[in-house]
């Protein structure tokens, strides 16, 4: 039995949700293998290479293979599916975009958000937002999962795995590449923080959520979050979104500034391990999630708190 | 062209599921229905581009029991003109309901289809994609602008850490994520001609689809409960508690 990891990267670097991800095939039990599809991907595949607990690297290259296309990667993921029991992917932006992509074409079911894994064909996953966590046995014969980031530990270094290069497939000409706007940011990754400043509408403007966010997060050295109100109402782009529709966070430490707490939010931040919720409403919701809540006017109670760190 | 939007009926957003007793699943009974969201984002986005000119006709699609016919009919109040509903009491998973999209698109011969990227419900995010590959379509997911020309597309698509833009060749699937677009309201006038829009009314066996369901749920739980802690009357405090008592800074 040997299952497949989908790596996923960026400019050469092999991006953390690939770890977990790898640690979520390990307990599915069977020999893993991580296919790195990309181009000018050698240094990715030698990072492959080195995770604790990888038995092989397919490695393909080929321009096609750049930019990620779904169509292109899921073809690539195709190519060698017959030879795996489970296909895993990291349930990010780009593991969403494929995995779906390559189990109708398996025709077979896909789980998304994997959590946990009870045994080879059983799973936990949240539906309703986090409110249910539902176990659920497949009997398709490949398990294409999606895997929930936060619900499984980084795999560690120390391996050394055989790279093996494989035919890449063709470009499938059904979509291009365009253009790419990421956000620049020395600050880290929001799914990869070990702190979160984190805010909502009570910001009231996007300067505000600047002015007042921005030095406590300099100063802990922390990421940036919004809850989808803050986001919807302009105050924050839409990547910093943390909740249902955005990124599902689990920090050391999130810090949530007149975030009210709707449903939609907690299920993206509640396995956080420390939180704090500011905000004047005795009543807000957050409150009953918060390790540490100030009731206070964010104002005046943010930057107070800048000046005692 | 024809543009095909699949609609999904789930518990209203403002609604907390609660579990029931037995784990069998969630109680929705008398719960509060609606549209879920980001198909209405969807059913949104195929009238603007009706009402550019792009577009000719809108037709609503959506999968499951006798009550889904009222999803259909908001759809229409927002601008459809017509609707197909594909009646099942069977559970509908997402494989399932690619393959009973697949044959209507067969049927229909749209150039796009539009869906929300996942509904509320399930939080699956699938269908999308698996209707592109079983068409063997371009996919544009999680979509946050839509511009079409030339027998073309390009759309901007919400990735981990920014935007990307893509072009595909019609047909194609787009997904629709929360920027698309904002919905707009539906009005009296509009629900009262809704009424009279045709919406036809098939089985899966009409269009030869199997839907058995593939993943068996064994359990449902409520999730770990997260306990409250303590308020701090202060900053001071606050910053002394983080410090010394749960050392995270």
């Amino acid at each position: 039995m040997s299952i497949l990891v989908i790596a996923e990267h960026e400019h050469g670097a092999l991006k953390g949700a690939t770890l977990n991800t790898v640690s979520a095939a390990s307990q599915c039990g069977g020999d893993v293998h991580v296919l790195v599809a990309g181009h000018n991907a050698t240094g990715t595949a030698q990072a492959a290479a080195r995770i604790a607990g990888v038995a092989k690297v397919l490695h393909a290259d080929a321009p096609q293979l750049d930019e990620q296309l779904a169509e292109n990667v899921a073809a690539q993921v195709l190519a060698i599916a017959s030879n795996y029991t489970h296909i895993l992917f990291a349930a990010t932006a780009h593991g969403k975009n494929v995995a779906p992509r390559v189990a109708a074409k398996l025709d077979v079911a896909q789980i998304s958000d994997v959590t946990r894994v009870d045994a080879a064909d059983t799973f936990e996953r949240p539906i309703y937002a986090g409110n249910a966590i539902a176990t659920v046995q497949c009997a398709d014969k490949v398990k294409v999962l999606t895997v929930r980031t936060t619900g499984f530990d980084a795999a560690g270094d120390g391996g050394s795995a055989a790279i093996e290069t494989i035919a890449a497939v063709a470009d499938s000409g059904k979509s291009a590449f365009v253009g790419r706007e990421v956000t620049k940011s020395d600050r880290p990754e929001l799914t990869a923080a070990k702190i979160i400043v984190s805010g909502g509408r009570a910001m009231g403007s996007a300067d505000k959520f600047n002015d007042v966010l921005t030095p406590l997060a300099d100063k802990l050295g922390a990421a940036l979050g919004a809850s989808r109100a803050a986001v919807d109402a302009g105050y924050a782009p839409n990547d910093w979104q943390v909740g249902q529709t955005g990124k599902i966070v689990a920090p050391q430490l999130y810090i949530a500034c007149g975030i009210s707490g709707a449903i939609q939010h907690l299920a993206g931040m509640k396995d956080s391990k420390v939180i704090v919720a500011i905000n004047k409403d005795p009543e807000a919701p957050i409150f009953s999630v918060a390790d540490y809540g100030l009731e206070a006017d964010l104002f005046t109670a943010v930057p107070e708190l800048v000046k005692s760190l | 062209m024809k543009i095909l939007v699949a609609v999904k009926r789930v518990v209203d957003y403002n609604v907390k599921v609660r579990v029931k007793s037995d784990g069998s699943g969630v109680d929705i009974a008398n719960v509060k229905m609606s549209m879920n969201p980001f198909d209405e984002i969807a059913i949104e986005e195929a009238m603007r581009l009706k009402e550019k000119g792009i577009a000719s006709e809108v037709i609503a699609v959506s999968c499951g029991i006798a009550q889904c016919q009222e999803t259909l009919r908001t759809a229409m109040a927002i601008g459809a003109d017509r609707a197909i509903l594909v009646e099942t009491s069977e559970e509908l998973q997402p494989l399932a309901v690619a393959k009973l999209l697949k044959a209507l698109v067969d049927k229909e011969a749209p150039q796009l289809v539009i869906l929300g990227k996942q509904a509320i419900d399930d939080d699956c995010n699938q269908t999308g994609q698996m209707l592109a590959a079983l068409l063997d379509w371009g996919q544009a997911t999680f979509a946050s602008k839509v511009q079409i020309a030339d027998g073309a597309a390009q759309v901007t698509r919400e990735v981990d850490g920014g935007l990307e833009t893509i072009k595909l060749a019609l047909p194609l699937v787009v997904t629709a994520d929360l920027r698309l677009n904002e919905p707009r309201y539906v009005t009296l006038p509009n629900i009262m001609k809704a009424k009279k829009k045709p919406l036809l009314v098939v089985k899966p066996a009409d269009l030869g689809v199997d839907v058995t369901p593939r993943i068996k749920t064994l359990k449902v739980a409520e999730p770990p409960k997260r306990g409250a802690g303590v308020k701090v009357p202060d900053v001071a405090t606050l910053v002394a508690k983080l410090k010394n008592e749960a050392k995270v800074i």
